[in-house]
């Protein structure tokens, strides 16, 4: 559904930017893994696309409110930071399939890389509610850009940090930690949310423990709700069939030794429909 | 007193004037999810092409000032999944469908249309010239008359005689209007503009094009002043000629546009990645224009904007005592 929801409050938390937004109806339907879709640069705007953001907390308050973190990478970004609160900002969501839950106590381990670690506190809330255990391991390129460290030591079980600079925590990439925390812990499933790169290595650990992953994507959207077909990426499907699906409709969640990471950008020669069937030429 | 808002492609009637873009409303369900798809004058599908196709690779997008290219290569399922599951679902509820094809070879349009030629639910066929035709080196059909006409006749002859045949064409041609006299002439029953005209950017920090297939459509209000002009130009040519008007239409105001240049009907693409209730919203916002300009009826409308210079302007009923509300 679409939503002019009203700015509540913004704040920096170190690198990021984060907005908290009244958006009653999204924040009803809300389940952890969801994302929304923002419009950005207001009426008159030459920016025609929506931005896709994950909803980091939902609150009750005031009928129902959306947390949104976020970097600034390009103008639509940069408007987003200059909101304040009273501003109104147009949304559409609950989008993109949720996290799937597991129905037993199991110990999960959660790992977010840069602003992808956003979505994983109200997962983190769901596994609690079933009796699960929850380890994070939280990683960035430096101490400012590894989000939600606080609020993951009070949360967790035990709490794993990495930068690639050594500022904080363990020298080196989330993926170079997940080994030793899926062994501590032993962990019986991962969630990660990161960049495509991060999640490829971290499904490749998990697929080394044999245990399994769900991934939230991240790829180029232009609408978010399944009409474009610009968000693309190679899965495997039940039959063992690779398709071309989308990460806003099918996804953004998906099982991660499903995604052929390695062909992400290409259409590998075996996917359905590739180029070599019958009308390879048109359009 | 409400606008009349029905409209006629051919001799197909449509409750009101805006249908979704080819290719901008997936399979429909997508959009169902925001509302009721009977509100839509009809649903566009995607181009369906005989085979499967997983398209091109990513990035498929990339946004550009008022607009947004995309290089999507008509990923699709096929005619055969197509006809299983996609139009039946559409049939069923009784949603007007303007089905889209695509093809190589005037051999695979004309398979497509005989494969759509007895499948209930196709309210009117539309042909994506826009396509590159491979027996002629990659020529894309919609530049050359006679290979767009060479589809057409041969789509028509397949098609029921009761389910018009509408001609899709593309903007960047050296002459729009002997392209679309080459269709009329060779059977459409009506005509569709515009396509995306081909772009390209360049992003200046990979310092590579930003699109994965280097060149891709361009898209959104960037492209209208072109579908104006297209419109125009075949409307002055071919008067009698049902023309769907397509390309960057945000508003209400846009679609009037086209309207007023000699479109009867009004298709929305990308406007639906930004709001997906941008068709009902055009609609009304139309009706509203209409309404306020004084018009009973879309009809009155449609190339009105054609009036010799000089010749007075349309009495507007706005003060007259008969269109007090
Ligand atoms: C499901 C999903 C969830 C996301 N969640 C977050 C989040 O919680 N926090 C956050 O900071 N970022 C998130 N992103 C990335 C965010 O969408 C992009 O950073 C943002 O769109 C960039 O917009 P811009 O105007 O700043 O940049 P520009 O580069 O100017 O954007 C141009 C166009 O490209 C699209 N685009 C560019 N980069 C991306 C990208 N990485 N993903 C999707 N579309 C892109 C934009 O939508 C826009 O249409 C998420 C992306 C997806 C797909
Ligand atoms: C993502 C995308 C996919 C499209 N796919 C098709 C298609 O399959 N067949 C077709 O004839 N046109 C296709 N088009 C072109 C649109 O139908 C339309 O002609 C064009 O985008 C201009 O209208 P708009 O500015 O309202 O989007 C596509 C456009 C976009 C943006
Ligand atoms: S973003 Fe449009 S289909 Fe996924």
């Amino acid at each position: 559904m679409q939503v002019t929801g009203t700015v509540l409050t913004t704040r920096r938390v170190d690198a990021y930017h984060a907005l908290t937004v009244v958006a009653p109806g999204i924040a009803e339907r809300y389940r952890p893994g969801h994302f929304v879709s923002v419009a950005v640069g207001g009426a008159h705007t030459s920016m025609i696309t929506r931005r896709a953001l994950t909803v980091h907390d939902v609150k009750p308050d005031y009928g129902g409110t959306v947390e949104l973190v976020f970097t600034v990478r390009g103008p639509g970004t940069a408007w987003l930071a200059e909101r304040r609160a009273r501003d109104t900002l147009d949304l559409v969501g609950p989008l993109g399939r949720p996290f799937p839950l597991p129905r037993d106590p199991v110990h999960c381990v959660l790992v977010g890389a840069e602003y992808g670690s956003a979505v994983l506190f109200p997962v983190a809330d769901a596994l609690m509610e079933r009796g699960c255990r929850v380890d994070f391991l939280l990683g960035g390129a430096s101490a400012d850009r590894v989000f939600g460290a606080m609020r993951a030591r009070r949360m967790a079980e035990t709490t794993t940090l990495t930068t690639e600079d050594g500022s904080l925590g363990l020298r080196g990439k989330v993926a170079d930690a997940l080994p030793s925390v899926i062994a501590d812990t032993r962990a019986d499933a991962v969630y990660a949310c990161g960049p495509m790169e991060t999640l490829r290595a971290v499904t490749a650990v998990a697929i080394e423990f044999d245990i399994p992953v769900q991934v939230a994507v991240e790829e180029s959207m232009a609408c978010g709700i399944g009409v474009c077909m610009t968000c693309v990426i190679p899965v495997i499907g039940d039959d063992g069939a690779t398709r071309m699906v989308r990460a806003c409709a099918e996804g953004p969640v998906f099982r991660g030794e499903r995604v052929r990471f390695e062909d992400v950008g290409t259409i590998p020669f075996d996917a359905l429909g590739a180029p070599g069937g019958g009308a390879r030429h048109a359009g | 007193m409400a606008v009349d808002m029905r409209t006629f492609l051919a001799h197909v009637e449509l409750a009101n004037p805006i249908t979704t873009a080819a290719g901008c409303a997936a399979s429909g369900r997508e959009l169902a999810q925001f509302f009721d798809l009977h509100r839509l004058g009809a649903l566009a599908t995607r181009s369906i092409t005989m085979a499967p196709r997983a398209g091109r690779p990513t990035p498929r997008m990339a946004e550009t000032p008022s607009g947004m290219l995309n290089a999507v290569g008509l990923q699709g399922p096929g005619i055969d999944a197509f006809l299983e599951r996609e139009l039946p679902w559409l049939a069923q509820r009784g949603i007007r469908t303007i089905v889209s094809i695509g093809g190589g070879t005037v051999a695979e349009y004309s398979e497509l249309a005989r494969r759509l030629a007895d499948a209930p639910g196709v309210t009117a066929l539309e042909v994506n010239l826009s396509c590159p035709n491979i027996e002629d080196r990659g020529r894309v059909f919609a530049r050359e008359g006679s290979a767009a006409a060479e589809v057409i006749a041969s789509v028509r002859s397949i098609m029921r005689y009761d389910v018009p045949v509408v001609a899709k064409l593309a903007p960047d041609v050296a002459d729009i209007v002997a392209v679309a006299r080459a269709c009329v002439d060779a059977g459409a029953d009506a005509l569709s503009m515009i396509n995306n005209p081909l772009g390209m950017a360049i992003d200046t920090e990979a310092l590579r094009p930003s699109l994965a297939a280097v060149t891709g459509g361009l898209s959104g209000p960037a492209v209208l002043p072109i579908a104006v002009r297209c419109v125009w130009q075949v409307h002055a040519a071919l008067p009698g000629v049902p023309l769907i008007g397509v390309g960057g239409v945000m508003t209400g105001a846009d679609a009037f546009q086209l309207i007023l240049a000699g479109a009867c009907a009004v298709g929305v693409g990308t406007a639906l990645f930004h709001d997906p209730y941008a068709c009902l919203r055009i609609e009304r916002e139309l009706e509203d224009l209409l309404q306020t300009r004084g018009f009973q009826r879309l009809a009155d409308a449609v190339g009105l904007a054609h009036r010799p210079p000089g010749s007075a302007p349309r009495h507007l009923l706005v003060d007259s005592e008969e269109s007090s509300p």
